[in-house]
Formats: C-alpha cells, structure tokens, sequence
C-alpha cells in the first residue's frame, strides 16, 4: 500500500498518469519540460515497483499483492491483479526500463517529443498490466492496449521502411490475440462463468478442446515471443523502430509472449502441452539453431541483434517446454538477462547510429579507437550476449542446456550450438565493428559518449555482471512458484 | 380517467407530432438563415421528448390502442438513445450545413419526422404499426438525401434509395400479408402464440419469413440486400448520411426485435439459420470491400455493412446474452459513427469536403487532439481495447459461443482482423504521412467540444463498460420476459 493505494494499481497507473500529463505539455515548444516530467515518472514508477520485490514473501507460490474489485458485473469480470515469483521480476524489469527509454530518447527524438515520451509511459503502464492481470479481459485489454503505443512509436518516429513494419508489427499481433479472445470466452463458459485465470486453470476440459485451445494461445504468444516461422515481423519492426522502440521491444514485449506460455497454456491446457510439447521444442531448436545461422548473414546490425533475440527467446520456449525445474527457471532467467542484454545492445547500435546515421557493419571499423570507453562497454554486452560465463547470459542458458540434457541429449546439443553460433555471430560483428582499422573519415570524427550514455550503459553494465556473478537474487524469488505450476502441469486435466 | 390520461405511453410521440407541426409552422416566419430559434425549437422538443419519456416510464409493459403500440423498458431506453443521437446529429451538422445554404426548416422538419417513424417503430406491437413507422422514417430521409436538389450524386442516390427501399417494403409487406394468411392475426404477440399452437399453412408461413427477412436485411443493408448503401451513403450531404448511419440502426434493432424475436420465436431455428448467411457474407463483403475504397464515407458504408452482419450473430445467438449484447453492439455502434461522420464534417470548410481517404494525412500535425480523437474512434470500430468497440465484439462473441456456435465465432474474429486493416490504415495517414494541406481547421465550439464528448466517451466506456452493457441486458430480459 502507498498512500491507501495497492502497491500494483500504482505501478500500473502512476507512468500512465504522467504519459497523460507528459501530452498535456502540448507541442515542441514545451519539449524541455515534457522531458523532465517523463523522467520523474519513469523514476517514480520503477521506484514504486521495488517495494514488490522486498516485500514478497519467498516461500510461497500464491499470488501476492492481491487486489479485487467489481470491474463487469455482467460477465463476472474482475478488476483483479496479483503476482507470484513468475510475474514479479518482471514487472520489475519493465519499469526499471522506463527511465532508459526515457533517457535515451533524451536528445535523439527532436519532433513530437511529448507523444513520444507519453507513448512510452503509457507502454511501460500497460505492459505491467499484462503482467499483473489475473483477470482474463483484464489481461486481455492491456494485451492489446499495448499494441497501440508500440504502433504509433514505429510509425511515427520509426526509419524509412517504418509504415510497413508498423503495419506488419500490428496485424500480425493482433491475429493471434483475437483467437486467444475466442479461446478464453470459450473457457469463460466452461469453468462456469468465471474469468479468473486461477479458475481457468482448475477446469477439466477435453483433449481435443485442450488441443484447440492450446493453438489458440499458440497463435497468440508464438507471435509475440516471436516463434519460428511466425517470427518475420520482428526484424522489420526493430529496424525500423526508434532506439526506445527496439529496447522496449526486445526487452518486454517478447517476454509477455513467453510469460503467456507460462500462464495460459501450460497450466489450462497441460495434456495438450504435454502431446505438442514435441512440435513446441521442434520450433524451439529451429529457432536456436537456423535462426542463428540467420543472424550470421546480417549486415545490419539491428537486424543481426534481432535475429539473436529470436534465437535467444528459441531457448526461453525450448526451457519451457521440457518441463522441468532447470528448465523452467532457466527459461525465466533467460529472458530477464535477454531483457538487459538485448535492451543494451540496441542501445549501443542507438549511440552508433546517432552519430553515423547507419546500421550497415560495412560502414564501421576501428570504432574503439574513436570511442574507447563505448567499445569497452559494447564489448561487455556483446559477449554477455554470446553466453560469456559470468555475465548473465551464461546463466539462462546453462540451465536451459541442463534441463535438456534431462530429456533428451540431442536437444541439449542443438540448444548448446548457440553457444557456438552466438559468439560467431556477435563477436564478428564486434570484429567488424569496434576493431580493425579505422574504416573511414566519419568513423574518425566520432566523439565518445556522454555523461548521460554512460549513465545508461554503466546501469545496464551493473545488472548484467550482477546478475552473471550471483543470480540467487533472481533465481530464488521464483522457486516455489516454478515448483507449484511443475506439480500442476504433471496433473491430467482430462 | 379521462381517455387522454390513458395515451401518456404514447406522450412522446404526440408532442413531438405536435411539435413538428408548430416548428414547421413557426419556420414559415423566420427568414434568419442560420435559422437560430428554429433549431433552438428543435433540440428543446427533443429535450422535452426525453422528459416525457422519463416521466412516463413504468415499470413492466403497457400495450395501447389495442395491442398496436407497446412501451416498455427496452423502447424507453431506445428513444432515449435516438433522441440523444438526433440531437448530436443536429449539433455536429448544423455548420456543416448552414455554410453550405442546407440548414433550412425543412431539413430539421424531416429529421424529426424521421424521428417520429423511429419512435413508432421502436414502440410498434402491431406489424402495421412497425411499417407506418418504417415508412415513416424511410420517406423522411429519402427526400433528405435529395436535399443538395442540384447535386447529380445527390439525386442519383436519392432514386437508388428511393427505387430498392419501395422494392423492400414491397418485399416486407407481401411477408406480413402470408403470415396474416397463415396465422390470422398481424398482433406481434398473438403472431407467436398462433405460431405456437400449430399453423395449418407451413409453407406459407415459412414463404412468410422469407420475405420478412430480406424486407429487414434490405432496411438493415446487409449482404446480399446491401447494394444501395455505399452509394447512398457517398451520395448524401454528409449531415445526413450521418443521420442515416446512426438513429435508424436503434430503431431497425428493435424492428429485429419485435419482429423475428417477439413475433417470430418458434420459427427461431428457421430465421437464425437465414442471419447466419447473411452475417457471414456482410461480414466479408463488408470488410473486404473496405479495403479498396478511398472515399472515407463508401469505406464507412462498407464497414456498416460488415458491423450489422456482427450485430445478426448476436441476434442469431439468441437468448438474454445474444440480444442484449445486439443492443449494446448497436448503441456503441452508433455512438462510433457519430464520431466519424462528425470528424468529416468537422474537416469540411465551405466548398470542400474532407471525405476522401487523403484528407486525413498528417492530421496530427494539423490538430493533435483531433487526431487523437479519431484515433480512438477508428480503434474502437476496428474492436481494440480499451475502446468501447472492444466490449461490443466481446459480448457478441460471448453471445455467439455461449450458444454453441465457436466456428461462426472464428470466422468473425478473422473478418475483424481483415477489418482492422482499413481502420488502422487511417491512422496510418493522420500519424504516419504528412499533411496535403496546411488550411487551419476552424472549429466551431460546439462540435469540437461535442467531438472531444464523444471520442472520450468511447475510450470511457472502454473503461467502465458495465453499466451500459447490464442497461442493454436488463432492457431486452424486461421486454421479453414480461410478454
């Protein structure tokens, strides 16, 4: 509680109340003030989140900071949120973004800067929403309400080719979400008239429904996470949009597709997930290891960033579907370091593009003569992206591989392939990049970055070590939750 | 008693009836062309409706002039609503109108006119009541399309509508005469009660419902019954285009209403089979078509078409949840095209229409609040959370599984996936493009702050959807329960 208030509806409405008052600032005139008010907002509401993670009770998989209200009394639907050791981190790494997007659009964004900033805000509100939700409309509304804010921020501020990935980026979206729709009205019926996911996770319900229901949500958060090979529009949108725009992208929205997997269909439809759990780790490993060797033929390095998440998320959805411990809470770690990982490297190629308004790795080289203290950090983040032991990127993915190697040998293989690919991949880019000689004229003017990059990197530099060296922090708040929905998901529904 | 005492049902029609003969009178002497009392008259009489209405609102169900005229909880919200949406309309269009020398008497005589046939229709019992009243409100608004005399497109709308709407009466009252033949009796009520004991004629009640539907589907412009509406809509003076795309689809629900649930019950398993093929095909014709248009009013013609068929799987789903949420579908509905009609008007300036795809580029580097406000009002028609559009798929869709049918269901997710793409391709123009023009918008207060009401109303009730939901709900259970 904060003033009479739950500590969840804060974080929930708190940056969007300052998305509201951002836009009252009006146009570009007031852009200073529009700045300031974002940042405060973003602080405040990663601040507010923090009282989440100290006070949640370790030992126990219930939800916790539970608030209901009457919200649709016709349907029965709730105003209902709640965590437990899955959700809690990441409403954390959500809001703990909020502030570098914000900052990291500081200067960059010269047109609109109020829409952009609100856009933002109003994101990092919603997207807690997702996470928070126990109600299925609820979850529902901010599932979709999220896409808005995403649209307007590729479309509007976003690169050449920004109309057709905020197009794309939409529609493909929004496709899977409104089979999920069909799904959970047709559990809406089926569990008596009840909207609570705790409830839709207590109904029995038949094979072949479980099937249909399981592809519903497939449809739903395979496109999010994003899965090969509905994966296509997220290289484009992550090009085209802005640096925020890639951050938030890479390091929230995939993982509320992911989460989703978690949430919905293993625990409401277990016997499918069990009987497709085949076809789901097949997709996994493609995406690991064909996506990976996609990665390698980038020349652009947001697309080839891209590519590696995809990859990367191949494992969350690999660890997720092996069913077991290792498995489970490495997918989790996993894409909490892809969070921080993956959010830095887009910053990094943000910084780059700033100043040489180009992605192509062709045009770079010798950037660590130039730019020192920036090709250290880029260093750092690159190999944490490879799985450097004692970044956080070693961790999710150990765990993952360990938890594979539990089922089935060959699944480990292919899955520690990446470990191979994604030092090939993102090591040559660095390679081509930070070392060599210097490869032209606009390479040597670069200036190193300021004060506020460095800020930003040193933040996110801190998070990936910290988490690479003593995970524990991350790791145990999630245990009696991942053992709770193991138990659950080894139980017939039929 | 006195015999008058005994009419207040009926009130609100008598004075607005009344009404309309003193405004026409009272227009004869003003030669003011803004027409300022007149159209001050005008929303005072609906004012006064919605009191009358309130006043004489009683719990349960009054019949009256034999069994021709009901009044019950759904009618009173209903007029309440059409009084509401009238009077928006009068409000968005009258400078939009005045600038372009149509703010006359007569169009304001004539839209309440069309009013009173919806009133009669909302409240009729009685299958010749409901055709006075379809009547009525046909009349009226044909010759409001012809109104702009010297506009080819005008004209030529006006004779489309004119020629396939006598054809749909035609086609409505040659039903209502077989099911007269069949049954007996033209009572709503005793309609279904004949229905229930046993017809002799089964074909010729069965002929009968045929005919029925397509006279609805034509009044309802659903496919195959749709082909005037695009043109109609394009070729109308924009005021009343939005007069003719929002107040008649509360009153053709309730003729649904009456007609297919109140009268035409037991033959259920006949006529939700009919409105399934017709919500398919509108829903696809409708959306698809959509996509091709670059004249903002044809696109919004084409997505009418593909909102009814959604607003027949409701009726087709039958039960408290299907019609209920058909009511609700149809009241967010109107609410939504309130606000795209407005927004068009609201662009147009004297001798330039801003109803073509292009003229919405760069809106928000026109007027950010503007854009916004479409923005809401186009992602609540495309079904996006949290937008009002939302609940009304959502109760529909509830409406559609709850009663078995979760095929129908993914075909009207998909049509409204496909639908979503021309809704957000406008926001793509006012977001994305830059602008064409750089003319200032000149809004009048009025209508820009009853545009700013309406978009915000939508995200509102996006929000707080409860209380309309349970009203539409609570409404339809009341009509139908106390029969």
């Amino acid at each position: 509680m904060i003033f009479g208030f739950h500590l969840l509806s804060v974080a929930i409405w708190l940056p969007i109340i300052f998305g509201v008052l951002v836009l009252a600032t009006g146009d570009d005139k007031n852009a200073p003030l529009a700045r300031i008010i974002a940042m405060v907002g973003a602080v405040l509401g990663f601040l507010v989140t923090i009282p989440l993670y100290t006070g949640f009770v370790r030992d126990t998989s219930d939800m916790q900071f539970v608030e209901i209200h009457d919200w649709i009394t016709r349907f029965n639907i709730h105003y209902h949120l709640g965590v437990d050791g899955i959700s809690v981190l990441f409403i954390l790494l959500t809001a703990f973004f909020t502030p570098i997007v914000v900052l990291a659009g500081w200067k960059v964004i010269e047109k609109r800067v109020a829409q952009y900033m609100a856009a933002f805000l109003i994101m990092s509100g919603v997207m807690i929403g997702v996470f928070a939700a126990l109600d299925a409309v609820l979850f529902y509304v901010f599932w979709e309400a999220m896409l808005i804010p995403m649209f307007l921020i590729i479309g509007v501020w976003g690169g050449a080719n920004r109309v057709y990935a905020a197009v794309k980026f939409f529609l493909y979206t929004l496709f899977g979400s409104l089979l999920m729709l069909v799904a959970l009205i047709y559990l809406y019926n089926q569990s008596g008239g009840s909207f609570a996911i705790l409830d839709f996770h207590h109904v029995a319900i038949p094979m072949t429904a479980q099937i249909f229901i399981f592809i519903a949500f497939f449809f739903a958060f395979a496109v999010k996470v994003p899965m090969f090979p509905v994966h296509t529009w997220l290289p484009d949108a992550h090009v085209e949009a802005p640096t925020g725009g890639s951050v938030v992208l890479a390091a929230i929205m995939l993982k509320v597709g992911a989460y989703g997997f978690i949430r919905f269909s293993l625990p409401i439809a277990p016997d499918a997930s069990h009987y497709l759990s085949g076809v789901m780790i097949a997709l996994s490993l493609i995406a690991v290891v064909y996506i990976g060797l996609v990665a390698l033929a980038q020349t652009d390095m947001k697309k080839l960033v891209a590519y590696s998440s995809i990859s990367h998320m191949g494992f969350v959805t690999l660890g997720i579907f092996i069913f077991n411990a290792y498995g489970m809470e490495g997918a989790l770690l996993q894409m909490i370091s892809h969070g921080f990982v993956s959010g830095a490297l887009f910053l990094c190629i943000g910084v780059l593009y700033d100043r040489m308004h180009t992605r192509n790795i062709a045009d770079y080289g010798g950037v660590a003569k130039t730019m020192p203290v920036f090709a250290a950090f880029f260093m750092l983040f690159a190999m944490a992206n490879s799985g450097l032991p004692g970044t956080s990127g070693f961790v999710g993915e150990f765990m993952v591989i360990m938890g594979a190697v539990k089922v089935n040998f060959w699944y480990a293989f292919l899955a520690a392939s990446t470990l191979i690919f994604g030092a090939a991949y993102t090591l040559w880019m660095v390679k081509r990049v930070i070392f060599g000689a210097v490869a032209n004229h606009h390479v040597a003017e670069l200036t190193d970055i300021t004060l506020r990059e460095k800020v930003i990197f040193a933040v996110l530099a801190l998070a990936v070590l910290g988490m690479g060296l003593y995970p524990l922090p991350f790791s145990e708040i999630m245990h009696a939750s991942v053992n709770d929905l193991l138990v659950h998901v080894a139980r017939s529904k039929l | 008693m006195s015999y008058l005492s005994t009419l207040y049902p009926a009130y609100a029609e008598i004075f607005l009836l009344v009404m309309v003969c003193v405004i026409l009178i009272v227009d004869l002497f003003l030669t003011n062309p803004a027409k300022t009392l007149t159209y001050m008259l005008v929303q005072l009489t609906l004012l006064g409706c919605a009191l009358i209405t309130v006043l004489t609102h009683q719990p349960g169900v009054v019949h009256l002039f034999n069994n021709m005229f009901v009044d019950d909880l759904m009618s009173d919200v209903l007029k309440l609503l059409s009084y509401l949406t009238v009077s928006m309309v009068l409000v968005y269009s009258r400078h939009y109108l005045i600038v372009r020398g149509l703010f006359t008497g007569e169009f304001m005589v004539l839209t309440l006119f069309a009013l009173l046939g919806m009133m009669v229709m909302i409240s009729a019992s009685h299958f010749l009541t409901l055709y006075m009243g379809l009547e009525l409100l046909s009349l009226s608004l044909y010759a409001m399309v012809a109104l702009q005399r010297d506009s080819a497109v005008s004209t030529e709308a006006a004779m489309k509508y004119f020629i396939l709407g006598a054809l749909a009466s035609g086609l409505l009252l040659y039903g209502m005469s077989m099911l007269y033949g069949a049954t007996g009796t033209l009572e709503v009520a005793a309609v279904s009660d004949a229905i229930q004991h046993g017809v002799q004629n089964k074909a010729l009640l069965t002929f009968g419902l045929v005919f029925i539907v397509s006279g609805l589907a034509f009044k309802l412009g659903v496919v195959p019954f749709h082909m005037w509406v695009p043109d109609v809509y394009h070729g109308a003076p924009t005021a009343v285009t939005m007069l003719i795309g929002t107040a008649p689809k509360l009153a053709a629900f309730a003729f649904v209403m009456r007609i297919l649930v109140e009268g035409l019950q037991p033959l259920m398993t006949h006529w939700s089979g009919m409105l399934v093929i017709l919500a398919v095909l509108s829903m696809a014709v409708g959306n698809i078509s959509a996509i091709a248009q670059t004249n903002l009013k044809r696109m919004l013609a084409y997505s009418t078409i593909a909102h009814m068929g959604f607003l027949l799987l409701g009726v087709l789903s039958g039960g408290i949840d299907g019609y209920g949420s058909a009511m609700f579908y149809a009241v967010t509905y109107v609410l939504m095209s309130l606000g795209a009609f407005g927004m068009i008007m609201l662009l147009s300036r004297a001798g330039f229409e801003a109803d073509t795809l292009d003229d919405f580029k760069g809106l928000n580097q026109r007027s950010p609040w503007l854009a916004f406000m479409m923005l809401l009002l186009m992602f609540s028609m495309a079904g996006v959370p949290p937008t009002v559009g939302f609940y009304a798929k959502f109760s529909v869709l509830q409406a559609v599984i709850g009663a078995g049918h979760i095929p129908l269901a993914i075909i009207a997710v998909l049509f409204s996936f496909i639908g979503a793409f021309y809704y957000l391709r406008i926001v793509k123009l006012m977001y994305f493009d830059a602008p064409e023009s750089h003319v200032p918008i000149s809004m009048q207060p009025d209508s820009g702050l009853l545009i700013s009401i309406n978009g915000l109303a939508v995200l509102a009730l996006g929000i707080m959807p409860g209380a309309l939901m349970s009203v539409c709900a609570v409404a339809v259970q009341q009509s139908l329960l106390l029969q």
